[in-house]
């Protein structure tokens, strides 16, 4: 994200990495530029501004030196009466091809993973592309799935395993089918019955019956892998049912789950309504796991290549929006009413802005607790795998890298991260650790192999 | 004494309606509970989790107040998700009204071949006793994946829980027309389309008509169970939405207009029927 830096700031660098040496990681970093940066249309004039300062100066310190020299005002005339730099950005902004289509439809299943599909068709995103799009509310993951592989929806928001299970086939026919942008990291919550309030630690948690959204969503293999790490076998010691989350509320009201690996705003809104507590965030497992993802066919990708590019715009764009903690309250004010999340300002905001109750009397303060990354990380997609494999629902072998290749398109989301002003990494793959567990995506099988509890 | 019949029953009918709401009012009663919550945290938290207790079931007064505020606006629409009452129950009872014709198309004509050969009837009787019981909703995963449109799985599946009691009455009503009308009808050498339609279908067709009236409600049935699936628009839809933000009002406002608009299409085939039926 380093081209929403202002060029003509003689402090900022426009290299890559992290060359501010401030923040410990890259994702630190951009979370702390997206806060100082304005809105999109002139984060897009910064990405021309950006790019006219790097081809001038390939060397950040000479440009760093030329601005100190002669004061970012005067270097933005001089190099303006060198360059026609508005020709440059109008020129960006028209840069598309017309569109295959103008008029799609995309699904969505009403939580707040869905921020970014659904706060563009509010807040405008969609028709700054020239989109007329229908962001249509799904009843559950079954639906979502066969409505977009009946081409009524022509993208959806999908569970990050859900367009690799398709793509292998897994619980549908085999289609190839692609995640050109993650949704949103973090935001999810282990959420416990109000009645177990002191029930804290999960090894007391035998004979619980727990809910998740689906059986090829990221809530499962946490939610699994956080038993399986306090030595409980998710299979054996309690049971683990499939339940749609705006019914898993419901549910735990009326005592026929013990608590849920949620999405919010089911977390909030059991808080809310006084059934249950946050027991821990995801983020507290795996800080920046990937959760939703917004999904398309191949087929859609590669026959309406220009409507694709627009609505992936789009979707970054928004997503850019909405990595801004500043922004966050506005955007829970746009998707809490009937037409999308349906729930109270206030329930959004908490999971929005992270200063939440917890269901116990606290209130919490955690930023983090929902972010909006959109790079489709393979090795993300490698850790999916290893948990379809771990658990079973996957047999035989697999080629990681390809599938993950193949599904997870991340040189297409780097491509127009750099477009709408984001840094995409420069590398598709990294190790990131589980519960204090490293992960090498260059090994899953030894990784696999690593767990006591498994279904080999 | 009809007189006093005339007064009582309603009257009565409204006492049971005092009761029920009275009962409810009582029972939903909110219960003075000391707050126990810090007020930020109260801010933040529904009123009754800030006393720490669960949310309450809504009292009349509540969903009287929901149900004002959808009559007072049926017909609003705020995008594709967020129509008004009356809208969504317009879009069921279309979807049902389709399904439902197209269902008589089909299930008449067939039913009244079937009936007048007792060969047929009997050759196809295993078939129509397997695929009656089967709940319409199991059709609707295949319904998706074969038609490949939820609209249409929708109506489809609207189609499929209305044929089966048509049908069978349809069969049942013909077969059993009387021999005598019959054997009339032959002596007078009147012929096979002029026997249908003017001796087996108007004996029949109280039969038929019965037939049709269980199917709409079937039907009505359904549809809300279907839209509950496939989501979108209709009733069905507004009450997944309203369980999605746990607004018990708007069910139970729902679940009245269901019950109001079930009423009438029952009390339309009643009425219809009463046209067919003759004293024998």
């Amino acid at each position: 994200m380093s081209a929403f830096k202002d060029p003509f700031d003689a402090g900022t660098s426009l290299t890559r990495g992290c060359s501010c040496g401030h923040h410990h990681s890259e994702a630190e970093h951009q979370a702390d530029l997206a806060v100082h940066s304005s809105d999109s249309e002139a984060l897009s004039n910064r990405v021309v501004e950006a790019a006219v300062m790097r081809a001038l100066f390939p060397h950040d310190a000479t440009r760093r030196r030329f601005l100190n020299a002669v004061g970012a005002s005067t270097a933005m005339a001089a190099i303006s009466s060198l360059f026609p730099l508005g020709m440059a950005k109008e020129a960006f902004a028209q840069s598309t091809g017309p569109l295959e289509k103008s008029s799609i439809k995309v699904g969505f299943i009403p939580i707040t993973c869905a921020t970014p599909i659904i706060m563009s068709q509010p807040m405008g995103f969609y028709g700054r592309q020239g989109l007329n799009v229908d962001v249509v509310k799904t009843a559950g993951w079954a639906v979502i799935r066969d409505k977009t592989l009946n081409k009524e929806y022509d993208a959806a928001h999908m569970l990050s395993p859900m367009p690799i299970a398709i793509s292998l086939g897994v619980g549908s026919s085999p289609i190839p089918y692609t995640v050109p942008a993650i949704e949103n990291i973090n935001g999810q919550a282990i959420t416990l019955s109000i009645k177990h309030k002191d029930k804290r630690d999960p090894k007391s948690w035998k004979g619980f019956k727990f809910a998740v959204p689906f059986d090829y969503s990221m809530h499962n293999y946490l939610l699994r892998y956080y038993l399986a790490e306090h030595g409980l076998d998710p299979d054996r010691d309690v049971q683990i049912r499939s339940v749609p989350p705006p019914e898993m509320v419901a549910n735990l009201r009326a005592d026929n789950i013990d608590g849920f690996l949620a999405p919010d705003p089911v977390n909030q809104r059991a808080v809310y309504d006084g059934v249950g507590f946050i027991h821990t965030l995801t983020k507290d497992l795996w800080p920046g796991h990937p959760c939703c993802a917004f999904a398309a066919s191949k087929e859609f990708v590669t026959r309406m290549p220009n409507t694709y590019r627009a609505l992936l715009k789009a979707i970054m764009e928004a997503t850019a929006f909405a990595a801004k903690p500043e922004n966050r309250k506005q955007i829970a004010e746009a998707i809490a009413p009937a037409n999308y999340l349906n729930q109270p300002v206030t329930v959004i905001e908490q999971v929005l802005t992270g200063t939440y109750a917890d269901g116990l009397g606290n209130v919490k303060k955690d930023a983090n607790r929902i972010d909006f990354d959109p790079f489709p990380w393979h090795s993300f997609a490698i850790w999916i795998m290893s948990q379809m494999k771990r658990w079973g629902q996957i047999k035989g072998d697999v080629d990681y890298a390809k599938v993950a290749r193949e599904v997870f398109l991340a040189t297409d989301a780097a491509k127009l991260m750099k477009e709408v002003g984001m840094k995409p990494p420069t590398t598709t793959s990294k190790k990131f650790s589980v519960m204090g567990k490293e992960f090498d995506p260059a090994k899953p099988d030894a990784y696999i192999a690593s767990f006591a509890i498994k279904r080999t | 004494m009809k007189s006093l019949l005339s007064w009582r029953a309603p009257a009565l009918s409204l006492m049971v309606f005092l009761l029920m709401i009275g009962i409810w009012h009582a029972l939903t009663l909110p219960k003075v509970m000391p707050v126990t919550a810090e007020s930020e945290y109260a801010a933040l938290v529904g009123t009754a989790a800030a006393t720490g207790q669960k949310s309450a079931f809504p009292s009349p007064a509540d969903v009287g107040a929901k149900i004002m505020q959808h009559l007072g606006e049926p017909f609003y629409d705020r995008g594709p998700n967020d129509k008004g009452i009356g809208i969504q129950l317009a879009y069921s009872i279309a979807r049902v009204m389709l399904g439902y014709l197209l269902a008589a198309l089909v299930a008449i004509p067939v039913g009244f071949l079937i009936g007048m050969s007792p060969t047929v009837y009997r050759a196809l009787d295993p078939y129509i006793q397997v695929l009656k019981p089967i709940s319409p909703l199991a059709w609707m995963p295949l319904a998706l994946f074969t038609l490949k449109d939820s609209s249409i799985s929708a109506i489809f599946v609207i189609f499929i829980c209305s044929l089966w009691p048509m049908l069978i009455n349809t069969a049942f009503g013909v077969s059993s027309v009387r021999k005598e009308w019959l054997n009339v009808a032959r002596t007078l050498e009147v012929g096979n389309m002029r026997t249908a339609f003017r001796v087996i279908l108007p004996a029949a067709a109280p039969t038929i008509m019965t037939g049709m009236r269980i199917s709409i409600s079937i039907a009505w049935l359904v549809i809300v169970a279907a839209e509950m699936l496939v989501g979108g628009t209709g009733i069905g839809y507004f009450v997944w939405n309203e369980w999605n933000n746990l607004s018990i009002t708007n069910i139970i406002t729902a679940i009245l207009a269901i019950g109001m608009v079930g009423m009438l299409l029952d009390l339309m085939m009643a009425k219809l029927t009463k046209l067919v039926t003759f004293p024998e």
